[in-house]
């Protein structure tokens, strides 16, 4: 069998709990729910979409902002390159806002600058992630994957009013 | 035993390359820098995601596969004997195999049909030639794995029931995850990539092409990184004047390397859709467990450092510390690549945190994680293992004068690359998207403050090139004008020669069916989900 030093099993087991605590912490985070039922952990939406008729399928077919309930709002968009539909969003502060984002041709990315909100958008696939805006200001929404060569050009504002 | 002049041949080839990719590689990295901090603007005839292309082909598949095979050929032949004449031959055809894809492949770029980055995404397709140059390195390095691997079964044909050279059974150990590893991105090339873009399919699965490239794209860092543990485990305390801390716990990490390095490529793809959540925490759960090696790796460098520098009259709790020679370069530079690889470990495990990801995911922070891993960590020990390894295969020495430009340029490149990718970490934080040309997204205030950051990138990326200047300058010294000697080889003796080695470590079988299972555990269901469950194709896209 291996040999190994005194020091290098505490080391290690030193280690190893760590890692689990660490683990479970993570895991305890991803699958639990928010306070209002929402998924926060990594979004990994399973619907399907064909890409040459995103623009006829719903809910793609009319994309923008849509309230569903008191201050909580659903955010259809389409990606393409390069640009995001639609464009110039505004948002009452405080609402819980349910994006749901699908490329009608190369691979996305998207994300609002300096917030939690990041999630690839690739084609044939919905994603879609739940955010709430509780800070007034300028969010800046951009493409974070590499979708051709105007691809710095591939971003939008939201106001959040 | 000396290497071979045929051998050493067959290395140096590789090396030679090497260097001139890197240099090449770095200049366009620089030109990157400088684009995006808005310091200049490139002419009309190339575009800036051209140049980052060819940085990414050139840098991560041509300068670190290159090197890799230079540094196997020469290791292997060192510690088990010369190469037949078929085994060379097959290295030899590996080499011409890896040039040619290595020219079409810049070809392509140059011609601006390939501007599809490194990790070359599907829908947007580049020209087929670019997919077979693809094809051909890697075909090239599976000629160059034969070789090293059948002069390892030579070797113990010739020595039955004795233990194998460590070095020989690490580059062995690599190669068994490289070729484990490559199945994904073959898979992709010839089954999807080759035929949509010949047009003898419409539609590609683009979900499938994005698992099976991270299927292979994960344990590509491990081939880049284990070679440099070769140089940590066995030359470094042979440097220093030390051993091998445990040669049965080296050859044990290197082993669950291969296990753990393999099925995890989700966590690359966290954030994406048409992949259930259950089986991308399962695969954190299993990129977690590389750690485990990890802690072992430092455990066993640390503590040859201590002996040795104990042994060198070192007092006290750290006083071994100030006993390790910090002027030579062949230590200084793998010893700056350890301690690069505190803060660049902890990053990953920030990535591959699950839901921790969605605050780094494709901002640059993610390029700063993997310069400070590979750029870092990886080549500044590549940087270490060249200062002598090229002196020894053409006969002359590492010179006092060389070795002290050496140093200058180790530190150049540690303090560079800190520069360069402490800006990127930071800005990454804020929101600041990777590969992208432009930061300014029309003046919109997020976007404001990362321009100080670009301005940090450029800098760093100018002390870059210029270490890397020095870099070649002293490899053309110790390649054609140093003195003639004889250059060490070092290779560390074992702290306890007479503890026994387990020959199941060497059961490569056994390894590489646990390998397959836990690959099989971790993937099959998702790709079945995928495959069954796929949303109709993607047609190519051909956006530049």
């Amino acid at each position: 069998m291996l040999h190994m030093h005194k020091f290098e099993k505490i080391w290690m087991i030193v280690g190893i709990i760590t890692l689990i605590s660490f683990l479970t912490i993570v895991g305890v985070q991803a699958f639990s729910k928010a306070e209002g039922g929402e998924h926060q952990g990594a979004p990994s939406d399973m619907t399907l979409v064909d890409p040459e008729t995103v623009t006829e399928s719903a809910p793609f077919n009319e994309p923008g902002l849509k309230q569903i309930g008191e201050n909580e709002y659903e955010l259809i968009m389409v990606l393409q390159s390069y640009g995001f539909t639609p464009g110039d969003i505004e948002i009452p502060q405080g609402a819980t806002v349910h994006i749901k984002a699908t490329s009608l041709d190369v691979v996305h990315g998207f994300e609002i600058a300096g917030t939690t909100a990041n999630m690839m958008v690739t084609p044939g696939h919905v994603n879609s992630m739940t955010y709430t805006f509780n800070e007034k200001g300028s969010y800046l929404i951009l493409c974070n994957e590499y979708c051709g060569t105007g691809h710095h050009f591939m971003s939008t504002n939201l106001e959040v009013i | 035993m000396k290497i071979n002049r045929l051998d050493a041949r067959l290395s140096l080839a590789h090396f030679y390359v090497a260097f001139g990719s890197i240099l090449f590689a770095g200049l366009l990295g620089l030109l990157q820098t400088l684009v995006r901090s808005e310091l200049i603007t490139l002419p009309s005839w190339i575009n800036y995601y051209q140049i980052l292309t060819g940085h990414g082909v050139v840098m991560a598949l041509v300068f670190t596969t290159y090197f890799i095979f230079g540094f196997f050929y020469a290791s292997v032949a060192k510690s088990t004997g010369e190469f037949t004449n078929k085994q060379r031959k097959a290295g030899w055809i590996g080499f011409w195999l890896l040039t040619g894809g290595l020219v079409l492949a810049a070809l392509m770029i140059a011609l601006n049909k390939a501007t599809v980055l490194y990790t070359f995404y599907a829908p947007l397709q580049a020209s087929p030639f670019f997919y077979i140059a693809l094809a051909l390195i890697i075909i090239g390095t599976y000629f160059g794995a034969f070789a090293v691997i059948s002069r390892y079964r030579l070797w113990k044909k010739e020595h039955p029931g004795e233990k194998t050279p460590l070095l020989a059974y690490m580059a062995v150990a690599t190669l068994v995850l490289w070729l484990i590893a490559t199945i994904g991105v073959v898979a992709a090339v010839l089954f999807q990539f080759l035929p949509w873009a010949f047009g003898w399919t419409d539609t590609i699965n683009v979900a499938l092409t994005r698992t099976l490239f991270w299927y292979f794209g994960h344990p590509l860092v491990y081939f880049w990184l284990l070679p440099a543990y070769m140089a940590w485990y066995v030359m470094v305390p042979k440097i220093i004047g030390g051993k091998v801390f445990s040669d049965q716990l080296a050859r044990f990490s290197f082993v669950l390397f291969i296990l753990f390095s393999i099925p995890v490529g989700f966590h690359h793809q966290l954030l994406e859709s048409g992949i259930g959540e259950g089986w991308k925490f399962f695969q954190v759960i299993l990129t977690f467990a590389v750690i485990l090696p990890s802690l072992m790796t430092a455990f066993a460098l640390f503590s040859t450092f201590e002996i040795a520098g104990r042994q060198k009259g070192g007092k006290g709790l750290f006083g071994w510390f100030k006993k390790l020679p910090w002027g030579d370069v062949r230590f200084l530079a793998p010893f700056m690549g350890m301690l690069i690889f505190i803060p660049a470990g902890a990053g990953g495990i920030i990535n591959a945190s699950h839901q921790l990801n969605q605050i780094v995911h494709n901002t640059i922070w993610v390029t700063g994680h993997f310069h400070i891993t590979v750029g870092g960590t990886v080549a500044v020990t590549f940087f270490g293992i060249s200062y002598w390894i090229i002196p020894h295969l053409k006969g002359r020495i590492l010179t006092k004068k060389m070795n002290k430009i050496g140093i200058y340029q180790t530190v150049l490149w540690a303090v560079g690359m800190g520069i360069m990718s402490s800006a990127m970490h930071i800005s990454g934080l804020l929101g600041n998207p990777r590969r992208t040309q432009m930061t300014s997204y029309n003046g919109h205030e997020v976007a404001s403050s990362w321009g100080a950051y670009e301005m940090a990138h450029a800098v760093g990326g100018t002390l870059l090139v210029i270490s890397l200047v020095l870099f070649v300058i002293v490899l053309i010294n110790l390649a054609f004008f140093a003195p003639k000697g004889n250059e060490e080889f070092p290779i560390a003796e074992e702290l306890n020669p007479t503890q026994q080695t387990p020959n199941w470590l060497e059961n490569w079988k056994l390894w590489i069916g646990i390998v397959f299972a836990l690959i099989f555990i971790a993937y099959t269901l998702p790709i079945i989900d995928i495959i069954n469950n796929s949303p109709p194709g993607s047609s190519g896209f051909k956006y530049w």
